[in-house]
């Protein structure tokens, strides 16, 4: 994973609260096999609306509940193949914003009233280091776990890092594991 | 300190601060084929296939194909073909496509013994929440992730905060499960659960039959909910008991002491009455637009709910008993186990689907459809006009033929009634499967309670 400190650019709109991940990239395009070209089918039938307009910018401000119901990481490929490096909404559903996370792609919480303020300043400037959004001659400090930020920060592969603890691992094993269904073993 | 049962069983996998040790890691074909394939290029094995169980469902055909071979569209064979070979390779057992143990991922755990108390299960799959009704922390996870307990057994996650839903009192008749947890959606809304593990109490949970409770834990991410979980008690044991992964002598006492302590505390609880609870439908593109049958569709609160309404074709102020429906979906992970095959089979029994609708049962798994099949429900639901389908996650995300036109209307069991979820410019309306099987009968909502 690349490393993620500063996203600073135009900012797309999408006004809308509770977007799930059925309109961020719809059921029929995750039937590939592979993690990239996503991005042309991002909000496949809404983008068929008149009046729709949401420019490949590094930064998309969105409503509350963002990346709602499934747990399909295509929903981060696409937004990412797309362009989005960073994305500002008041809340996000608890997969959606981890499969960001591990992808690079910085999800920011900010105060509704804020998103509202980012919409309309068009261009801002996120500071992961500093947890730190700056736009229309404000800044606004964000929370974002501290670990989390780190990896970002670092562009650390997850499983490289949790690999780290393979002692651990192999003693939980071997002292604490529980007793449980095998699955080799079903006839 | 008294302790929650989420602690309890978060404590015992804990390996070290923020790292969980996985026990068992469910896996189906479209969230795997990247992961698997990330492994083969870092050159990572899985590291306990013992721990680990593959099954196609999302892009079967429930036509009755017997192999991948057969399924028409390519990137759905493909797909499918892709876990097969992958589950070879990596030593993952397998039930695809023609197995006789195939079905949705969250009916075959369950059904084969492999869920159990106490444990902790992923699957990249967001209704993993199901296996929550056995007493397990279970929850939906994405690709990366899915990669990394392939890998580790393990995952790296942030204790979730809890809560606890008690609900009052008993589940009137007629009333189900499903209508339990779509009104409890409509109350806390579909972020309401966001950052939690979500324990269901009370005495309507308690009398649930483990059909029951695997939909209510199912529909825990329709709130928002990371997990949802029900103590296990004799329902649950009785359930468990002489699966094939079950052990000889159930540890029974072990299991029970899972139980939330008296005193314990959680982030958040709230309380529900059960017995003021009505059948419920969903009115709009959330399964927190919903109402009792007996109401009419809302006024629109906001933007939100306006847009909903023009995509659904409704009009504030209709009776939710007027809408006529296209076809009728009794299926998916949330209510295709026997228990609900029973109960929309006892409702359509001697009677025949509207001449305007077009009606059909899908069983979760083979295995349902073969008890299902033993128990002649097929027939019942053939003699009234139903389609009998084979196992598979059908018309609840149109991955596979299974997809409602533009415009057709939807009475359904599943899960989501997301715009387009069930093909494109379908509309759909959350119900319980005797609330699909009534509105089958008589190509409109009724309410069950007084219809016969």
């Amino acid at each position: 994973m690349e490393p993620v400190r500063i996203v600073e650019g135009e900012v797309s709109v999408l006004d809308r609260a509770n977007v799930d991940t059925d309109q961020i990239i719809p059921k029929q395009f995750l039937k590939r096999v592979e993690r990239t070209g996503f991005g042309e089918f991002l909000f496949y039938d809404w983008a068929k609306e008149e009046g729709w307009h949401l420019p490949a910018n590094p930064i998309l401000a969105t409503g509350p509940n963002f990346g709602s119901g499934s747990s399909r990481e295509h929903a981060p490929w696409a937004l990412e193949d797309y362009g989005f490096r960073a994305i500002v909404a008041p809340s996000f559903a608890d997969i959606f914003f981890n499969n960001c996370t591990k992808i690079g792609l910085l999800p920011v919480v900010l105060p509704e009233a804020d998103v509202k303020e980012l919409m309309a300043a068009g261009h801002a400037r996120i500071d992961l280091e500093e947890q730190e959004v700056s736009f229309a001659g404000r800044q606004v400090p964000f929370e974002i776990d501290a670990e989390i930020a780190r990896r970002l920060l670092e562009g650390l592969d997850d499983i490289g890092v949790t690999l780290q603890q393979a002692d651990g691992i192999d003693r939980y094993e071997a002292e604490r594991e529980r007793g449980g269904p095998v699955t080799t073993a079903l006839a | 300190m008294p302790k929650t049962m989420f602690d309890k069983i978060w404590a015992a996998h804990e390996v070290a601060d923020s790292l969980l040790y996985i026990d068992l890691h469910l896996v189906h074909e479209v969230t795997s084929p990247q992961a698997f394939e990330s492994l083969r290029l870092a050159g990572r094995k899985v590291r306990r296939p013992d721990r680990t169980l593959a099954t196609a469902d999302h892009n079967v055909p429930t036509d009755g194909s017997t192999a991948a071979a057969q399924i028409h569209d390519h990137l759905s064979r493909v797909q499918v073909e892709t876990l097969e070979r992958n589950a070879q390779e990596f030593g993952v057992p397998i039930y695809s496509i023609g197995s006789a143990r195939q079905g949705i991922v969250h009916v075959i755990g369950p059904e084969l013994g492999v869920t159990q108390p106490g444990m902790t299960i992923v699957c990249g799959d967001s209704h993993t929440s199901t296996h929550g009704a056995f007493g397990a922390l279970a929850f939906g996870i994405g690709t990366s992730e899915v990669e990394h307990v392939l890998a580790t057994q393990t995952l790296q996650q942030r204790k979730p905060k809890s809560m606890r839903i008690r609900y009052e009192g008993e589940l009137g008749y007629g009333v189900t499960a499903k209508d339990l947890i779509l009104g409890t959606i409509g109350r806390i809304g579909v972020a309401g659960g966001v950052g939690h593990v979500i324990e269901y109490a009370g005495p309507a949970i308690e009398s649930l039959s483990m059909e029951g409770r695997m939909t209510v834990c199912n529909m825990t991410i329709e709130g928002g909910g990371r997990a949802g979980m029900i103590a296990p008690d004799d329902t649950t044991f009785e359930w468990v008991e002489g699966r094939e992964a079950a052990p000889a002598a159930l540890p029974a006492d072990d299991w029970r002491a899972l139980r939330t302590d008296d005193g314990a505390e959680f982030d958040s609880e709230m309380t529900i009455d059960a017995a003021a609870l009505s059948p419920q439908v969903t009115w709009g593109t959330t399964p927190g637009m919903v109402t009792d049958v007996t109401s009419a569709v809302p006024e629109p609160r906001d933007e939100g709910e306006q847009r909903a309404l023009e995509y659904m074709a409704l009009d504030a102020g209709t009776p939710m008993q007027e809408i006529r429906l296209d076809r009728v979906f009794i299926g998916s992970c949330t209510n295709s186990r026997i228990g609900d095959l029973r109960e929309a089979a006892e409702v359509v029994r001697g009677r025949r689907v509207a001449s305007s609708v077009d009606a059909m049962v899908v069983p979760g798994s083979a295995q349902v459809k073969e008890e299902a099949e033993a128990e002649g429900l097929d027939e019942v639901f053939r003699a009234a006009g139903f389609d009998w389908r084979s196992a598979g996650c059908s018309m609840c995300l149109g991955m596979n033929p299974d997809i409602a036109a533009p415009g057709e209307r939807v009475a359904s069991t599943s899960n989501r009634n997301f715009e387009g979820r069930q093909g494109r410019g379908a509309r759909s309306h959350l119900v319980s499967p005797k609330m699909a099987a009534a509105a089958a009968i008589e190509g409109h909502f009724v309410d069950i309670r007084g219809w016969e």
